[in-house]
Parts: C-alpha cells; sequence; structure tokens
C-alpha cells in the first residue's frame, strides 16, 4: 500500500508539474509581460531595459526555474488590473470560496446519498421517479440558469434570501467566515444549493446505479438468506459496499467543486476566488489566471490524494494485511 | 420412517413477463426427513435453484409461488408475511450458496458476520456470541478460530470461505439447511473435504439437507435420496442407491448412464440427443417427449404424474400399469 | 456451468458475437428503429430537437426583426411585456428589452448561433480525440503515454476552467478586441480541446483491440499503410460509442458556449448567443421585466434536456461500452 500512495504522490507531482508549465507558459508569453507594466511614452531603450530587468531576456528554463522558486514562494506575480500582488487577492477571497465549495459538498453528499439510496430500494415508487426527473434536469440545465431560477424563485418573488454577496462576515485573523451570522448563513443557502446541485445529481444517480448492482450480489442474497432484517441487509451491507466505488468518484467530483464556483460566484456576485478568476479573463489579467489554474490543481491534487487514502481505510481489500491472516 | 421436516406439496413457481408468465416450477413435490440428504439433480434450467430459492422465500421479482403449499414441520411457511418469512431464514432454514468467493460480505469481518447472524436469531450477549462464533469456526474445521475470527473474507482461500458460509448457515441451528451447488465453483480436492464435513455436521445435528447440484458425482457421495429434475418437474425420485443402479424414467436413464467420476465434468449428458426445452417451449405432455427414445403416443398428449415403481416414485407413462398390460 | 441457466435469474442469452459488418443491414435488423418507436420520451425529444433546429434556422425568415441589426432597433419599443400581458404590443409576442430589441427574434437568433457553436465545437473536439485516440492506439508506445497523460491531467480540470482559460490566452494574444467570426472560432476551439478527451479514451481503446485482429494483419500484409487501415478498417467499427460520446456532448458543447457568454467571456451583447442574453436578461430580473431572461433560459433549457433525452436514448439503445 505504502508503494501505491508513494506513486500516487509521485503521479500528483507530475500533474503539478505540467499545470506549473502551462501556467508559466500563459504567465510568460500570452502577451507581453512588459506592455502591462509600462506605459504608452515608454521609449525602447526603456523597454529593453525593463526586459532585462525583468530576466526576460534569460534562457526559458531559467525563467521556468525562476518562475517555480517564485511560485512555492507563494509569488505569483502582481494582477495587471489591481496593481496588488496576487497572492493577497487570492487570500482575501479563498475564505468565500472554500465555505461555499464546503456547504456545497456537504448538501450535495446529503442529499445525493439519500435520494440515491431512497431511488434504489423503492425503485418503482413514484418518489423515485420524481427524484429521477430532477435529476435529469439538474444534470442538463446550465448551473448559472439554476442560480437565476433559484434567485427569481426566493429572492425576487419570495423575498426569503438574499440574492447576492456574502451577508455579514466575521474576521478570525485572516480568514472571513459567513457561518457566524444569521446574514451569513442565509446568504450562503442559494448559492450553496445552486452549486452543489449537479453534483448531487450526479451523486444520486450513482449511488442508485451502484447500489442497485450490489443488491444483486450473491453477498446481500446470502445475507437475505441468514434472516438478517431488511434493515441490516440494506443499511449495513448494501449501503457500504454502495459507498466504496462512489466515494472515488464523489471524491474527483467534489474536487470540481471549486473550479465550478467559477460560474455560481458570477451569478450570485459571491466574493471569492471565482468571480476573481472571471474578472481576470475578461480584463486579460494573466497573472491571476496562471496562478488560479496553480490553486485550482493543488487542491484538486490533494483531494485525489486524500481520496485515495480514504479508500484503503473504507475497504479492507486494499489494506496492508499485518501479519494477522495467511 | 423419521420425522418429516420439509415437505413441498405440487409447488408451482411462475416468472411474469410481458407475454404472459412463464412455469419454471410446475407442480413439484418431495418431502426431506430429519437427518436426511436430499439430492436434486439436473441440468442447468431445470428448475433446482429456483425450487431451494421457494423454500426458503427468496425468489426474485418477477418470479412468484403461483401454486402448491411449502410445508416446514407440518406449519406452511409458502403464504408467510415477508418479516415472519424472515425469521424462519437463517433461523429454521439455513442457506448455502455456490460461490464462497462472493457469498460473504466483502467489507465485513468474518466473526462479525456470524455474531450479527446469532443475534439476529438468538439472545445471545455480544461475548457470548463471540464465543459461539469461534465454537461454530472450529467445528467447520478452522484453524486457530480465535486468530481467524477478526479475519476479512479475502483473507480466507475459497474452500476455508466455503466453511466460513457452512459456519454461517448452521450458526442458528436450523432444522433445514439448502446447499446450492455448494461445491460447484471449488477446487475438485476441496470438493470432498466440503461434502465431508458437510455430510457429518448434518448427521450431528439432525439436520436435514436439500442438495442442489448438477453433479451426480457429488450426489452418489453425500445424498440418501435423489430427485431428478427435468424442464421444472420431478421425473423421478427415490434412493439413490437405487436410482443409480437401476434408474427407471428415459431421461435418468440417460442422465446415470453417462455418470462421470468425481473429477469429471465433460460430456455429461452426451447419450440423450438435443438439449432441454426454453421455458417458453416446453412440449405438450410429458416435457421429455422429443427427446425421449421410448416416446409414444400417449406422451405427447398427458403429463405423466409420478407413480411409485420399486423404492422410486417416476412420472413417466411406461410404468402405468395400463401400459404394462399392454 | 454451460449453456443457458435459468438458475442464474432470468438474465437474457449472450448474444452470439456478430457476423461480418454490412452496416446497412445491421442498422435495419437492430432494435434500434424499434426501440426508437416504442420510447415515447425519445420520440417527443426527438421532434422537440428537430423542431427547435428547424426553427433556429429559419429564424432570417420568420423572425419579426434582425436583432443584430441596429437599425431595426427602436427605443419606443423598450421594455415592451410579452403579447398577452395588458402592454403587450404586435409583433412582440414574446416582449422587448431595454434597446427595443424584440425578444423573440433575439432567442431565434441565438438559438442559431448556439446550435452552430455547439456543433463545431462537438466536430472539433470529435475531429481531434479521433485523431489522438487513433494515433495513441496504433502508435502505443511514448506517444501513447504522452497523448493519454495529457488526456488523465485534463480529466482533472472541469471543461468549462479550460474553456475558460483557452478563451482568456487568446484574448491575451490576439488583444482584445476580436472580430465575431474569429470570436466564435476562438469558442469553437475552447470547446474543441475541452472536449476531446472522451473521443480518444474510447477510440483507442478500440483500436488496441482491433489492432490484434487478423483482418488488420492482413490489410498490413498487403501492404496498406497506418492510415488507410485505421480509417478505412478501424475507425467504422468506433462509430456507435462516438456518436453516443456527440449527443452527450453537443448539450455539453451548448452549455459550454451559454456558460461562457454567461460570463461574459463569449459572445458579445452586439451579436448575442442564449447565454448573452441571459447575461443581459439577468439584470432586469428584479424590476420585473421577467421575460428578458425567460424566455432565452427556456428555449436553452428545452434545447439541452432534448438533446440528452436523445443521447440518453441512443446510448442505452447501441448499449457501447463507454466507461
Amino acid at each position: 500500500m505504502l508503494a501505491f500512495l508513494l506513486r500516487r504522490v509521485i503521479q500528483a507531482a507530475a500533474v503539478l508539474a505540467v499545470v506549473g508549465l502551462i501556467a508559466f507558459a500563459m504567465f510568460r508569453f500570452a502577451g507581453d509581460p512588459v506592455n502591462q507594466i509600462v506605459g504608452p511614452d515608454t521609449t525602447v531603450a526603456e523597454r529593453a531595459q525593463i526586459r532585462t530587468d525583468l530576466g526576460l531576456d534569460d534562457p526559458v528554463l531559467v525563467q521556468f526555474a525562476r518562475y517555480a522558486g517564485n511560485v512555492v514562494r507563494g509569488r505569483f506575480g502582481i494582477s495587471y488590473q489591481f496593481r496588488q500582488p496576487v497572492s493577497q487577492l487570492l487570500a482575501e477571497r479563498m475564505p468565500a470560496t472554500l465555505e461555499l465549495a464546503f456547504c456545497a459538498t456537504i448538501f450535495a453528499l446529503v442529499v445525493g446519498i439519500l435520494m440515491g439510496v431512497y431511488c434504489a430500494l423503492f425503485r418503482d415508487s413514484w418518489l423515485a421517479g420524481l427524484f429521477q426527473a430532477v435529476s435529469l434536469i439538474g444534470i442538463s440545465l446550465p448551473t448559472f440558469l439554476i442560480g437565476i431560477l433559484l434567485i427569481y424563485l426566493f429572492s425576487v418573488t419570495l423575498g426569503w434570501l438574499p440574492s447576492y454577496g456574502r451577508g455579514d462576515t466575521v474576521r478570525l485573523g485572516w480568514w472571513t467566515t459567513g457561518f457566524l451570522t444569521a446574514s451569513g448563513l442565509k446568504a450562503l443557502i442559494l448559492p450553496s444549493v445552486t452549486l452543489g446541485l449537479f453534483q448531487m445529481t450526479l451523486i444520486m444517480r450513482l449511488v442508485r446505479a451502484e447500489m442497485l448492482e450490489v443488491l444483486r450480489t450473491d453477498y446481500i442474497r446470502f445475507a437475505r438468506a441468514r434472516g438478517l432484517t431488511t434493515r441490516a441487509v440494506h443499511l449495513r451491507h448494501a449501503l457500504k459496499n454502495t459507498l466504496v466505488p462512489v466515494i472515488t468518484i464523489a471524491g474527483l467530483q467534489l474536487g470540481s467543486v471549486i473550479a465550478f464556483s467559477i460560474i455560481t460566484e458570477t451569478v450570485f456576485q459571491w466574493p471569492g476566488m471565482g468571480l476573481l478568476f472571471v474578472q481576470a479573463v475578461q480584463n486579460v489579467d494573466i497573472p491571476i489566471m496562471s496562478a488560479y489554474l496553480l490553486l485550482v490543481a493543488l487542491i484538486f491534487v490533494t483531494i485525489n490524494l486524500v481520496v485515495d487514502i480514504l479508500y484503503t481505510v473504507v475497504d479492507p481489500r486494499l489494506r496492508l494485511s499485518t501479519g494477522r491472516a495467511a | 420412517m423419521t420425522e418429516k421436516i420439509l415437505s413441498v406439496r405440487d409447488l408451482t413457481v411462475a416468472f411474469d413477463t410481458r407475454r404472459g408468465p412463464l412455469t419454471a416450477i410446475d407442480r413439484v413435490s418431495f418431502d426431506i426427513h430429519r437427518g436426511e440428504i436430499l439430492g436434486v439433480v439436473g441440468e442447468s434450467g431445470a428448475g433446482k435453484s429456483v425450487t431451494g430459492a421457494a423454500v426458503i422465500g427468496l425468489i426474485d421479482r418477477p418470479g412468484r409461488i403461483a401454486g402448491g403449499e411449502i410445508l416446514l414441520r407440518g406449519e406452511r411457511i409458502d403464504n408467510l408475511s415477508p418479516e415472519a418469512m424472515r425469521r424462519v431464514r437463517g433461523r429454521r432454514i439455513g442457506m448455502i450458496f455456490q460461490d464462497p468467493l462472493t457469498s460473504l460480505d466483502p467489507l465485513f469481518r468474518v466473526g462479525d458476520q456470524i455474531v450479527e447472524t446469532l443475534r439476529t436469531h438468538t439472545d445471545l450477549s455480544g461475548r457470548a456470541a463471540r464465543t459461539r462464533a469461534i465454537d461454530l469456526l472450529a467445528e467447520v474445521g478452522i484453524p486457530a478460530p480465535e486468530r481467524r475470527i477478526d479475519g476479512y473474507p479475502h483473507e480466507f482461500s475459497g474452500g476455508m470461505r466455503q466453511r466460513v458460509v457452512i459456519a454461517l448457515a448452521l450458526a442458528a441451528e436450523p432444522e433445514l439447511i439448502i446447499a446450492d451447488e455448494p461445491t460447484t465453483a471449488l477446487d475438485v480436492s476441496v470438493q470432498a473435504q466440503i461434502i465431508t464435513l458437510l455430510k457429518r455436521l448434518c448427521r450431528e445435528h439432525g439436520t436435514a439437507v436439500m442438495l442442489v447440484t448438477h453433479d451426480m458425482g457429488v450426489i452418489a457421495e453425500a445424498a440418501d435420496r435423489v430427485a431428478v429434475m427435468y424442464a421444472g418437474r420431478v421425473a423421478e425420485i427415490g434412493p439413490v442407491a437405487s436410482v443409480i443402479a437401476k434408474p427407471h424414467h428415459p431421461y435418468a436413464v440417460g442422465l446415470m448412464g453417462a455418470i462421470p467420476t468425481l473429477s469429471q465434468e465433460a460430456a455429461r449428458l452426451s447419450q440423450i440427443p438435443g438439449s432441454m426445452p426454453r421455458l417458453t417451449a416446453i412440449p405438450k405432455g410429458c416435457a421429455f417427449n422429443p427427446r425421449c427414445p421410448k416416446v409414444f403416443s400417449r406422451c405427447r398428449v398427458e403429463r405423466p404424474e409420478p407413480i411409485p415403481v420399486d423404492a422410486s416414485r417416476v412420472a413417466c407413462h411406461l410404468y402405468d400399469a395400463a401400459e404394462r398390460a399392454a | 456451468m454451460s449453456g443457458y441457466d435459468l438458475d442464474a435469474g432470468d438474465a437474457p442469452p449472450v448474444p452470439l458475437p456478430e457476423a461480418a459488418p454490412s452496416r446497412l443491414a445491421r442498422w435495419r435488423d437492430s432494435d434500434l428503429l424499434a426501440s426508437f418507436l416504442g420510447s415515447k420520451t425519445a420520440m417527443a425529444a426527438l421532434i422537440a430537437t428537430v423542431l427547435m433546429v428547424g426553427l433556429a434556422f429559419a429564424s432570417s425568415w420568420i423572425a419579426p426583426q434582425n436583432p443584430y441589426d441596429p437599425a431595426q432597433l427602436d427605443l419606443i419599443n423598450s421594455n415592451l411585456p410579452p403579447i398577452w400581458q395588458a402592454d403587450g404590443q404586435a409583433p412582440f409576442y414574446l416582449g422587448t428589452d431595454d434597446q427595443g430589441r424584440d425578444v423573440l427574434s433575439a432567442v431565434l437568433y441565438g438559438l442559431r448561433l448556439s446550435l452552430i457553436v455547439g456543433v463545431l465545437g462537438v466536430l472539433t473536439s470529435g475531429v481531434l480525440g479521433i485523431a489522438l485516440g487513433l494515433i495513441a492506439g496504433y502508435a502505443g508506445g511514448a506517444l501513447d503515454t504522452l497523448i493519454m497523460r495529457v488526456a488523465d491531467v485534463q480529466l482533472t480540470f472541469p471543461a468549462i476552467l479550460i474553456a475558460l482559460v483557452v478563451d482568456g490566452v487568446a484574448r491575451a494574444s490576439f488583444g482584445g478586441a476580436l472580430d465575431v467570426g474569429p470570436l466564435i472560432g476562438l469558442i469553437v476551439v475552447s470547446i474543441g480541446l475541452s472536449f476531446w478527451v472522451q473521443y480518444a479514451r474510447t477510440v483507442r481503446s478500440s483500436v488496441m483491440v482491433e489492432k490484434g485482429k487478423d483482418y488488420v494483419q492482413a490489410a498490413r500484409l498487403i501492404g496498406l499503410s497506418p492510415p488507410v487501415i485505421l480509417v478505412r478498417h478501424v475507425l467504422p467499427n468506433v462509430t456507435g460509442p462516438v456518436f453516443v460520446i456527440a449527443t452527450i456532448n453537443l448539450a455539453l458543447a451548448i452549455i459550454t458556449e451559454a456558460t461562457l457568454s454567461f460570463l461574459g467571456t463569449g459572445l458579445p451583447e452586439t451579436m448575442p448567443s442564449l447565454g448573452t442574453l441571459i447575461r443581459t436578461g439577468n439584470r432586469f430580473l428584479f424590476s420585473g421585466e421577467w421575460w428578458i431572461v425567460a424566455f432565452p433560459g427556456l428555449a436553452l433549457a428545452g434545447l439541452v434536456i432534448a438533446i440528452n433525452l436523445l443521447g440518453d436514448w441512443l446510448r442505452d439503445a447501441l448499449n457501447p461500452k463507454l466507461q
């Protein structure tokens, strides 16, 4: 198992290196960095001087090494639009995105698993049919359309929930949280549902399909033949076996919640990293784009690793048998 | 004669399809007595396993019991409520499936699965159930049971897993065990061990056994009486020795003519031309008539009822007194 | 056990391997048509799709207005509600926006634009993915490893993020102002680069299987060159799965374009797609002009759901081994 994890860590590092290369290429070659720094009346000589100062005339490999060194120390350059260090901009907005992603993930997992299990156990009931129809819509409709629909329903028509922003936040050191105020919590509901809905439907379909599969296995038949209660058969044996493969795929999907929050944050004007990234794309702010890409890659890779470890914890077959067995 | 444990009377099982019900089991009757092993033999699709599933109340949709009755010690169990039937399963009827590799839940420790079964059916405390589980494992011949009880199924070999399955089936001391092809998935060398074990345990506990198999070698080895099934009907039922030595039904004659040694399965039915009919195309009269070397006109019209011949009961017009006289 | 086995449940018998593929005959004899006629959802989805495609491409003739032509817009007609409301006016059946643009016309033209971009995006990703899949599968070795590793890395990111990055980088490289034509090309390429992986994987695994078969060996022996073998002999075997992926990806491509436009990094307001219309209409949600966003939203939702239903049915009917 150690070898397995080691291989995974190496793979993760390789992914990060590739993304780093792409981020560097963007940073260096998309548009001329000099243009972003100087005014229109700068002379050619001055431009050349700046090029040399920035090290843009060095061999590409040297530049990449320098870039990588900076990135590792958290230096992503200066934003073209804001004239501020990118790392500072990202750090300010990270809590908003992570809190949103966390709530969306919890929503997707809890509701998705519950609905999936229900649909598998009562596959012929009308409620299961309804869930299936809802899941088809959830999987078909673009996120931003769902967000707009929810805003129209719960903000414009009913006036229950805010349509934009985080509400009141509390500052805890460098972290700002919306969890501690009523308005902050209310503001989280619609964006979390919007962001989590797609993942929720995926998890629901996955759990349903997987559980139907598990219910057909011999060990479930045998569990029934042993006279175990329906409850024990379904909720102990079938559910646990269903969730093992679901963990991997759900884990990977949930990683993408961070990236998908780009859309949700735009719809709800949520002051997170995603909104920052969209503004960067609109305004061709390359340093922010490349830094965001790297950050998302890092989060993804970390989640994948955690999922792999979790998987070995849940499934005894993957665990290292420590001398107990033959 | 000793006490009747199981009595099956005119059992009929139908599968509802879009083109109407298909009769998989057609008026099957047999008894099993205390401490007796009844072998049920036939080709794939003859309805052996469905009969076993019907007795333990585990026929999968769209199958259902369409007629007849099943009596366990004289009480009907085919019309019990699902909850009452669940209490019968495991407690009064145990079951052993074909493939030990897939019969055990891979995510639960072997001991936990035994303890769970015991605690479902008895009021043993957790500690007492664990002690009993260790005893059971010892009884089915698992070495170092106090250590292996905490192992996961994948840490056991196929033969050892089948021993665990037998321990599970015997856990609550049922009166009847249905063993559905218990040795088919095992190595030949292990097959004999498992059969010996099953025989010994049933003798010791006085358990009745319905041993479903397509392997006449296993029947010859283990069973006291044998029922030969063909196309969902019992063709012949009688003491093993006499059925093997002197079969009466032409199908049984063909089957016995092809008895392999324990290790050999090839060309088992090569002496009977043709193949068993599909459920959708069971011929009128005797189901065997298109393949029967001794067919005559009555066989194509009238279904033969079982009649006593020597120590057996045979469903064949050849042995009808009127035909014999003719 | 051999042969059919009732004991194992009511599973259908394993189909025999298909004989030499006469594809026309296979289509005729297959259950595809019967299954299609038997599925009301598939029928409804097909009718809806065909209807929307027809409306979209007839938009120049049937739309009351050309929404791309500023000369036809009149501020007097701005913010009119749909015809069934008190202030509604013909010919603005679905109302107008703040520029006096007819919502019905804008939706029809937007539908056309969304479809064009979607189809072109699917074609681009399909061609790219199939080509890379064929190369990876046939060449094997280092080239195969390289292509599939890139695919793995890319799969860890959602398509929309990749499309956004490609879009952003291109904007940076070409400078801000692009004409509509190149802009559409840019979006198509963004989509193409976001969705090629699934084709490549499917085609590659199929090539790996076919490569070892006798007829490919024979073709190689008689001196056919690898590209000919690939295109003539291997490609026809993967059309089913590729077609299913394409159908499902069409919905995804349309969503991606709409999302890019909604985020303000897609098509401009002067030539709005459905996504752009929703972006602009979203501003009027609070002032009560719901129709400006509702009808483009409905059109997009209807189109995507219909195509998805078709794709689902097609996947079940063809049942290819998609991972």
